[in-house]
């Protein structure tokens, strides 16, 4: 899903920067809430590991592949503000040093790959759980469901910023179709991998899942609150 | 507890590295979904060769590595340690921007 540059043209690519660049300023804020000191070095970890998973593409239809996104799976382990800002991390290393996803490109990435699949994948993971028991073989499957449709949706995204701004004048609807088409196809094996990782993590530590905090009722010693008030 | 977080980074980290040296070079080497739509529909055509492709990892190898999979995969390694040390750089950073937590002896002010 990564962008080259030359796709689109620049006031659609001036544009996506302009609001990932917000969105990413408004993550920096809401993360600082967010990282305590469990969450810190697992949002690195997260970001490693997505780099990670995103290499290892697996067919999908007939020479085609797909590889994990990996917005939707970082925002249950780390929340979606932190989730951003891991993809934005990976998607900096590919383009700067693997030549992976264009430079001109870098917001509209940040987007498809972070930002859309982060909330997306959030909103369905925080839904699906509001009406299942609250264990964690459903927090393993709202994740694996999460994921499905966070890969169609960015997808769908990118139809529409085609039809927008794309280099090329066609039929919306048959860049929407077609995209989606593929997509839902990615969004299998996005759903199994996120699935199995999340599988694992809330196996054994199931307090360092974001999206699971509620399993584990935290007993945090907290040093004495003597001086200052709420 | 901190020391475990660190164990379970560590451990989490090793899995990564394993996954970017062992299981990438076997990749399926297709394009990708949008890649696909992209040659399918006929909008391929307008993209431009990478800013970075004289970099010396571009395309997920590393340069003077002939063998392909053994430079895919030390690319991959390389690939998850930088993520990895620019994560943790940038959320230490941010955490520490954590309002009313500078220091854990006042830490009792809350916004």
């Amino acid at each position: 899903m990564h962008v080259p540059d030359g796709f689109f043209n620049a006031a659609t690519s001036v544009g996506a920067g302009v609001f990932t660049a917000g969105t990413l300023g408004v993550s920096l804020r809401k993360a600082a809430n967010d990282l305590t000191d469990r969450l810190t070095p697992m949002a690195g970890l997260v970001s490693a590991f997505v780099f990670a998973l995103q290499m290892l593409n697996f067919p999908v239809a007939s020479g085609t592949s797909g590889h994990l996104l990996g917005g939707a799976l970082a925002a249950v382990l780390v929340g979606p503000w932190t989730a951003c800002l891991c993809i934005a991390v990976v998607l900096l290393v590919q383009g700067l040093l693997f030549a992976d996803g264009g430079l001109t490109a870098y917001g509209l990435n940040v987007l498809l790959i972070g930002i859309v699949p982060a909330f997306v994948g959030w909103g369905v993971f925080r839904t699906v759980r509001s009406v299942a028991p609250a264990t964690k073989a459903t927090v393993v499957a709202a994740s694996g469901i999460a994921a499905f449709v966070s890969v169609p949706v960015a997808a769908a995204v990118f139809a529409v910023l085609y039809g927008i701004g794309g280099a090329v004048d066609l039929s919306f609807g048959t860049v929407l179709g077609a995209m989606v088409g593929v997509h839902v196809l990615v969004g299998i094996g996005e759903a199994l991998i996120t699935a199995a990782v999340i599988s694992a993590v809330v196996g054994v530590r199931p307090d360092l899942v974001y999206g699971a905090q509620d399993l584990t009722p935290e007993l945090e010693l907290r040093p004495s609150t003597t001086t200052g008030a709420a | 507890m901190r020391a475990n977080v660190k164990l379970f980074v560590v451990a989490g980290l090793l899995v990564g590295l394993a996954l970017a040296l062992l299981v990438s070079p076997f990749a399926s080497s297709s394009p990708d979904g949008l890649e696909k739509v992209a040659a399918e529909e006929g909008f391929d055509g307008t993209s431009r060769e990478h800013d970075t492709a004289d970099s010396p990892l571009a395309d997920y190898g590393v340069e003077g590595v002939d063998d392909e999979r053994v430079g895919t995969g030390l690319a991959g390694v390389i690939g998850v340690l930088l993520t990895f040390g620019i994560g943790l750089g940038l959320f230490a950073a941010v955490r520490a921007l954590r309002p009313g937590d500078r220091s854990p002896a006042s830490s009792a002010s809350s916004a």
